[in-house]
């Protein structure tokens, strides 16, 4: 006879804790036969506003961490998504990828991670430098972080497209709250859980499954998101831009209807990296 | 004999030194620039390195602001006339400019900066007329400023491999830009030096009542040999700078104005694909530490506040003085307050000239009345002021809180609000409360402080020990509200650029 396997409840990972939406709402998520698999929360505006509460208590403890010490959490994701690959790549083939299209997805993942973790203690000296001013001063120009950054993930590639928009916020020291695509969300369920064991701080990352349509005005709006970064459509874009100029807030819009190859060394760069941040130029003079 | 001196020590220590107070006391001579400006009676627009009649055939009148007298009429163009002006850029990006090599582009904009030193006092005449800062200031800043910033970019041209480690950049094409009358023409070089040297083309208003230096470089831009189509000037007032930010030719639109304006073109530029910068408003925290240099500390408080009548963006109008000193800061700061000459601004001895345009001297006559109706102290130096032309005495607020209208609203004017902290946290605080962060300032003696502050303020640009520097190598703008994107240095380019 065989064994009633245990399901697992799918939880959200927010704040450093695994929560239902407040409004404890579900949307039942099928597998690419058709067969329930499972109750996805349905997280609302509210649950939205309280993982970018979550997000900002996060935040300034985050950016003081040294460059070295978010580069090694970076690759410690890294690792504990390769320990656990076969599982992730389960739940990518529930979204009807064929198991070899998913391990693929999942190694790509774990490449992005090791790429912008190596980048934490480097991008600064690339991106930054000494102004040589007409003027007895000293003059330079350094990065930070933005702040909170609103990420809004495609349907397609719903692991990988999650981490590359994800990964070089926070390489820099910027929080995110992230909504996971909304056709596969299990793989964003599952990366919360490797998340909370990577020495990330909780809050830093902060994912919500859900709907596009019900969460994205307030994406647009909530003034204390300080960036977009997002793969979405047409009337979508209109929707966030509208919104973001309300607190001129930055916008990298990506078009939904454009195709992405995400596993392309083109899907990650240090220009998506400086999307993130704001140059702070600061004048000392010289003399005695 | 010990008591005497002691007794002498004493009565001096209690009598300080009398200030030299000099504001009326002593009149100065006239000093007047006579420089001939070289203006002409009516400006046209400058559309395909021609200057054309607007098609409606209307011009508007650029007046004085110290005499209110007419200086020329200005072209206002229509619809039309944007119409062209983009169409004139986009050939020239498609035909010249945009296949040029850059080592070419950067001749062109060598010759431009050259020319434009040549011309230096007339046109700084030309801008103090038209605009009413101090002649000084047009002479010494603005115009020099201005071909600094052609020169710098200039070099850049045939080397913007370097400007985007890894990658190749490419430019965007033709770009719609709009900017403020407080620098009517180094904001013109901040525009268009960065986007020439990546070789896009442009379309520029400049703002209604400051057209005429923007005109009298287009007269550069002919002499240069500039292809035609490469810069275009559009003038007029906001409906023309609505058609130049919403046309849809343009890849990139850049805008320098307030934060309530930059809305409205993010607004209205909403799911189309243009690139943006926006140089928006400030509500500059410039803090004093109790260790600071207090005598240079506030002469770098007027500079902050006052310098070109507090028409700039990152104006230091918000002071956070630690309590410790707050009342000896005050004391000198009204001390040296009395000192500013405010009047002509074609007097080389002039601190303070006139207020660009009877609309922006009744705003801040507005928001000045709404401070003292909030019951703050207000001071005002019992300076004269002419009789015709717009002027407005410089002005501090003191006793303010943060919730006060002068401390929450950019101003734009002479007018400082003066606030009090006790620890660096509540400094960084008070600071960083504000939707605003363009920029701040920062005096202390203490270095390892310096650095924490810069760190810690929400501010695009942060001036240690002193206030209101800029430099084409130095990249400025702001976070927040205070808009996106960076004007000079390497990170400016980034802005004009795609990456291939």
């Amino acid at each position: 006879m065989s064994r009633l396997p245990i399901t697992k409840t799918p939880k959200v990972y927010v704040g450093g804790a695994f929560i239902r939406s407040e409004s404890a709402r579900v949307f039942p998520l099928k597998d690419a036969s058709g067969e329930f698999f499972a109750n996805i929360p349905q997280c609302t505006r509210k649950d939205l506003r309280n993982a970018v509460e979550a997000a900002a208590k996060a935040g300034p403890g985050w950016a003081k961490r040294t460059a070295y010490n978010r580069g090694q959490i970076l690759y410690r994701l890294g690792e504990m998504i390769e320990a656990r690959a076969g599982e992730m790549a389960d739940a990518i083939t529930l979204g009807g990828a064929t198991p070899a299209a998913a391990a693929r997805e999942v190694a790509a993942t774990v490449e992005r991670l090791i790429y912008y973790a190596g980048w934490t203690d480097k991008y600064e000296q690339v991106l930054g430098n000494v102004n040589p001013v007409a003027a007895p001063y000293f003059n330079f120009t350094v990065t930070e972080p933005m702040g909170i950054i609103g990420v809004i993930a495609p349907d397609e590639a719903p692991l990988l497209a999650l981490i590359s928009l994800i990964a070089p916020a926070i390489t820099s020291g910027n929080t995110v709250v992230a909504l996971a695509s909304s056709t596969q969300p299990y793989p964003a369920i599952l990366l919360g859980e490797m998340l909370a064991t990577s020495d990330l701080p909780g809050g830093v990352v902060n994912l919500l499954t859900g709907f596009r349509k019900e969460l994205i005005s307030t994406f647009a709006t909530h003034t204390h998101l300080r960036a977009i970064s997002a793969v979405v459509n047409a009337e979508e874009r209109k929707a966030l831009a509208l919104g973001a100029a309300d607190s001129v807030k930055r916008t990298h819009l990506r078009k939904a209807e454009d195709k992405h190859d995400w596993l392309a060394d083109s899907a990650q760069s240090l220009e998506a990296i400086r999307e993130t941040l704001e140059f702070k130029t600061t004048w000392h003079p010289v003399g005695a | 004999m010990p008591t005497l001196t002691a007794k002498k020590m004493s009565t001096r220590l209690s009598r300080p030194a009398p200030e030299l107070i000099f504001g009326d006391l002593w009149e100065f001579d006239p000093a007047p620039e006579s420089a001939d400006p070289k203006l002409k009676a009516r400006y046209e627009l400058f559309i395909d390195g021609k200057f054309v009649a607007p098609k409606s055939g209307k011009y508007f009148d650029s007046i004085n602001p110290a005499n209110e007298q007419k200086l020329a009429e200005i072209a206002l163009a229509g619809p039309a006339d944007v119409d062209a002006a983009y169409a004139a850029a986009k050939r020239a990006y498609d035909g010249v400019w945009g296949k040029l090599p850059g080592r070419e582009r950067a001749k062109y904009l060598y010759r431009i900066a050259r020319l434009l030193q040549d011309r230096a006092r007339e046109f700084a005449v030309a801008e103090t007329l038209d605009g009413g800062k101090p002649i000084k200031e047009s002479r010494d800043f603005d115009v020099p400023m201005a071909a600094a910033h052609f020169f710098y970019h200039a070099g850049w041209a045939d080397k913007l491999d370097y400007v985007a480690p890894g990658r190749r950049v490419a430019p965007l094409g033709v770009v719609g830009q709009v900017i403020p009358w407080n620098f009517p023409l180094l904001m013109c070089a901040w525009k268009l030096a960065p986007a020439l040297a990546m070789g896009n083309t442009v379309v520029l208003k400049p703002a209604e009542t400051t057209s005429i230096t923007a005109l009298k470089l287009a007269e550069i831009f002919q002499d240069a040999g500039l292809p035609p189509g490469v810069v275009n000037f559009v003038t007029g007032a906001g409906d023309v700078g609505a058609a130049v930010m919403n046309h849809p030719t343009p890849a990139k639109i850049a805008f320098t104005g307030s934060t309530e304006v930059g809305k409205i073109i993010m607004r209205a530029l909403a799911g189309s694909d243009k690139k943006m910068t926006m140089e928006l408003g400030g509500k500059a925290a410039n803090i004093v530490f109790d260790d600071a240099p207090l005598d240079q500390a506030v002469e770098g408080i007027v500079n902050g506040i006052f310098f070109n009548q507090g028409h700039v963006c990152c104006a230091g109008s918000r002071l956070l003085v630690q309590e410790s000193v707050a009342e000896k800061v005050l004391a000198k700061l009204k001390n040296r307050i009395r000192t500013l000459r405010v009047g002509d601004p074609m007097d080389k001895n002039t601190d303070i000239g006139a207020i660009n345009s009877r609309e922006q001297l009744d705003k801040i006559t507005r928001l000045v009345a709404a401070g003292v109706r909030e019951g703050n102290e207000i001071f005002q130096p019992a300076c004269k002021l002419p009789a015709k032309g717009f002027y407005f005495r410089p002005t501090i607020f003191s006793g303010v809180s943060m919730s006060s209208r002068v401390v929450r609203e950019e101003i734009f004017g002479p007018v400082l609000s003066i606030l009090t902290f006790r620890t660096v946290d509540e400094a960084i605080e008070k600071a960083n409360n504000t939707a605003y962060g363009l920029s701040a300032g920062v005096w202390t003696d203490k270095g390892s402080r310096i650095l924490k502050m810069s760190t810690e303020l929400k501010a695009g640009v942060v001036w240690a020990n002193t206030y209101n520097k800029f430099d084409p190598t130095s990249p400025f703008g702001g976070y927040k509200e205070s808009g996106f994107g960076r004007e000079g240095g390497r990170q400016g380019l980034l802005d004009y650029c795609k990456l291939v």
